[in-house]
């Protein structure tokens, strides 16, 4: 039944097995994004404080995001963390090496990564801690610039702590929800036959072998189900003796069907991720000023009103209104499951919603202000300079005509998506088809209440 | 079963997905008639870092719209997403902004000159009624609702493969 839904890409593109098997692969694209890192970090530190005109805030908050959110993410799941220079300098220091793979163990002190911490929960509150200062974070290079460098010190220092990517897979704030987004990309990494890999031994792609380091991630691909949490770093393609690790294509969304690896940590991050594409869109690209002022800590109580009403919403409210759906859900649908797993379960249906939201969000962001790129490619600190002769390109919004048709295309499509995947859980937890489309009913007034939302704030 | 028969059980449902799309398409296109006649408003618009007052303006379709906009504390710009206005302005300077608004929907307006630190953020809305997009994605959203419960509700009898290894009712 997978072989039938998935479509092995090295078939038909064989020489693409080369590509990612090569120990280049990684190296060349990580290489290339920490050239434009550091000078997001330089330009922010020392150039100009005018955000629009600064480098490290145009290509960092709307030329990166957008590609992000509008295209890697939905199209290619977690293969922006392949290329991520946050964690590569402590990558580095762990391999003692770039690009070929030394014999021998990663350099670090061996500490252990406490059990507890091994989920979302510390992404979940990292991605709350930098949101409540968006808006200061967004338009000034300098705190940017510091937020920026402090990522890769962590990196750093948890790299030297503890083996491979524990950063990447615990705690970096932007790789919580580009994992919990992957769930919907159709782009997978995956063993051929998983009976292959449960009878091989010694597990090349768990140790490592003389071709590639073991994942990275702490993954092993041959139970891998879903794409959360794999960086798509390539090393057990590389690894693999027996080439029974492939990318496929697959059906949009096939991972939010797996149910036994559904949890609370995850579920939340979904919650959070719909509330602040909400409170981004009230925020940022809505005519209240005061509140803009208030999330801009224009005075302390201001802000500390901002920052609460902000975590109250993420935390609580939109987690509690959900609950009390899934509660009537349960009732409705007659469905024999604690109210905690089934409130779990829904919340995947807020994946689809969710990203959808953010790239509703993003065309108006991106669309907006990408002229901006132009001039600061000439110009990346602000200080006159005119290297491509683009410095005096004038802002203009692209397509503004045009962003209120694709927000409302993709946050239709998104609803849709999430009401049938909702039927599709329902039915996880009812034989009965009919207890399922009633158990869904309330999932899907919840997800047509945040559609008319995010609508009224786009188009009302 | 004949073919036939077996192509009639095959489409039935899939008629549901078709006719909503054709009443989607319906919906995106029917024109609705204008019920307000023309007039002209004369609005005062003053920017300040970083809002508009005031921050959401109404009219009708077909007004003719004479804005006099000030700037309050540093020089502001003013720029009309949809109807592609500009205009910049100094502080203790009026300037006069005229269009008719032709199209409606919300359209917004941004500060188009830097200001300061939110300025990419600096935004006011102006609503040229009867506000057919926000109205026509309403019901675009309550169409593709129905016609995806109502598919449901058809094949509900059809069992549901689990697409991926390893999962299974809970």
């Amino acid at each position: 039944m997978i072989k039938s839904q998935r479509i092995n890409v090295f078939q038909y593109v064989p020489f693409l097995r080369g590509v990612l098997r090569s120990r280049l692969f990684q190296p060349v694209l990580t290489i290339s994004t920490l050239f434009f890192f550091t000078l997001a970090i330089v330009t922010g530190l020392f150039g100009t404080p005018v955000g629009n005109r600064n480098f490290g805030i145009v290509f960092v908050w709307i030329v990166w995001w957008g590609l992000l959110i509008i295209l890697l993410v939905p199209f290619l799941g977690r293969l922006w963390c392949a290329a991520c220079p946050i964690p590569v300098p402590g990558e580095w220091l762990q391999r003692r090496g770039i690009i070929n793979r030394r014999k021998g163990r990663l350099s670090t002190l061996r500490w252990k990564f406490p059990k507890r911490l091994r989920n979302m929960w510390l992404q979940n509150f990292g991605f709350l801690g930098v949101a409540i200062f968006s808006a200061i974070i967004l338009t000034r290079p300098e705190v940017s610039a510091w937020l920026l460098l402090g990522f890769s010190l962590i990196g750093i220092i948890l790299s030297i702590l503890y083996e491979n990517r524990v950063f990447c897979r615990y705690v970096c704030p932007v790789g919580g929800f580009i994992g919990l987004y992957s769930l919907m990309s159709p782009v997978e990494v995956r063993v051929q036959d998983p009976q292959v890999c449960a009878t091989h031994t010694p597990k090349d792609c768990i140790i490592g072998n003389e071709y590639a380091y073991g994942c990275p991630w702490m993954v092993f691909p041959g139970t891998l189900e879903r794409n959360t949490y794999c960086g798509m770093c390539m090393e057990c393609i590389k690894a693999c003796p027996k080439n029974n690790v492939v990318i496929n294509l697959r059906p949009v969304g096939s991972d939010l069907m797996v149910a036994k690896e559904r949890r609370l940590d995850e579920a939340y991050k979904a919650f959070i991720m719909l509330a602040c594409a909400l409170l981004y869109s009230v925020v940022l690209l809505g005519p209240w000023g005061w509140l803009k002022q208030w999330a801009n800590m224009d005075t302390l109580p201001h802000w500390l009103a901002y920052a609460g009403v902000f975590l109250l919403a993420n935390l609580l409210l939109l987690p509690g209104l959900f609950t009390l759906t899934a509660l009537l859900s349960q009732r409705l649908g007659r469905i024999q499951l604690p109210l905690r797993q089934l409130v779990t379960d829904y919340a995947y249906t807020l994946v689809p919603l969710g990203l959808t939201a953010w790239i509703a969000f993003s065309f108006s962001l991106v669309f907006t202000n990408g002229s901006y790129a132009l001039g600061v490619l000439s110009d990346p600190f602000g200080w006159g300079w005119n290297l491509f002769g683009t410095t005096e390109s004038t802002w203009m919004p692209f397509g503004s005509a045009l962003i209120p048709f694709l927000q409302t295309g993709i946050l239709t499509t998104g609803m849709l998506f999430a009401v049938n995947t909702a039927y599709k859980i329902a039915g996880q937890h009812t034989p009965n088809p009919r207890q399922a489309l009633r158990g869904m009913l309330p999932v899907t007034g919840f997800i047509m209440s945040i559609t008319f939302a995010f609508l009224w704030l786009y188009l009302g | 079963m004949n073919r036939f028969q077996q192509l009639v059980r095959w489409t039935y449902p899939r008629w549901v997905i078709l006719m909503g799309i054709i009443l989607a398409i319906g919906v995106m296109t029917f024109p609705i008639p204008q019920i307000t006649d023309p007039q002209t408003r004369y609005i005062t618009l003053d920017a300040r870092q970083f809002e508009f007052a005031p921050h959401r303006i109404h009219i009708n379709k077909g007004d003719r719209v004479i804005i006099n906009f000030t700037a309050s504390d540093v020089v502001h710009g003013f720029y009309l997403d949809g109807y592609g206005i500009q205009a910049r302005v100094e502080p203790g300077v009026t300037k006069q902004i005229e269009f008719s608004a032709e199209r409606t929907g919300k359209f917004r307006y941004r500060c188009s000159v830097s200001c300061g630190s939110l300025h990419p953020f600096m935004i006011g809305e102006l609503v040229v009624g009867p506000n057919e997009p926000f109205w026509r994605a309403i019901a675009l959203v309550i169409i593709g609702l129905f016609t995806l419960l109502t598919y449901r509700f058809l094949t509900k009898g059809t069992s549901y493969e689990y697409p991926t290894l390893g999962a299974s009712p809970a």
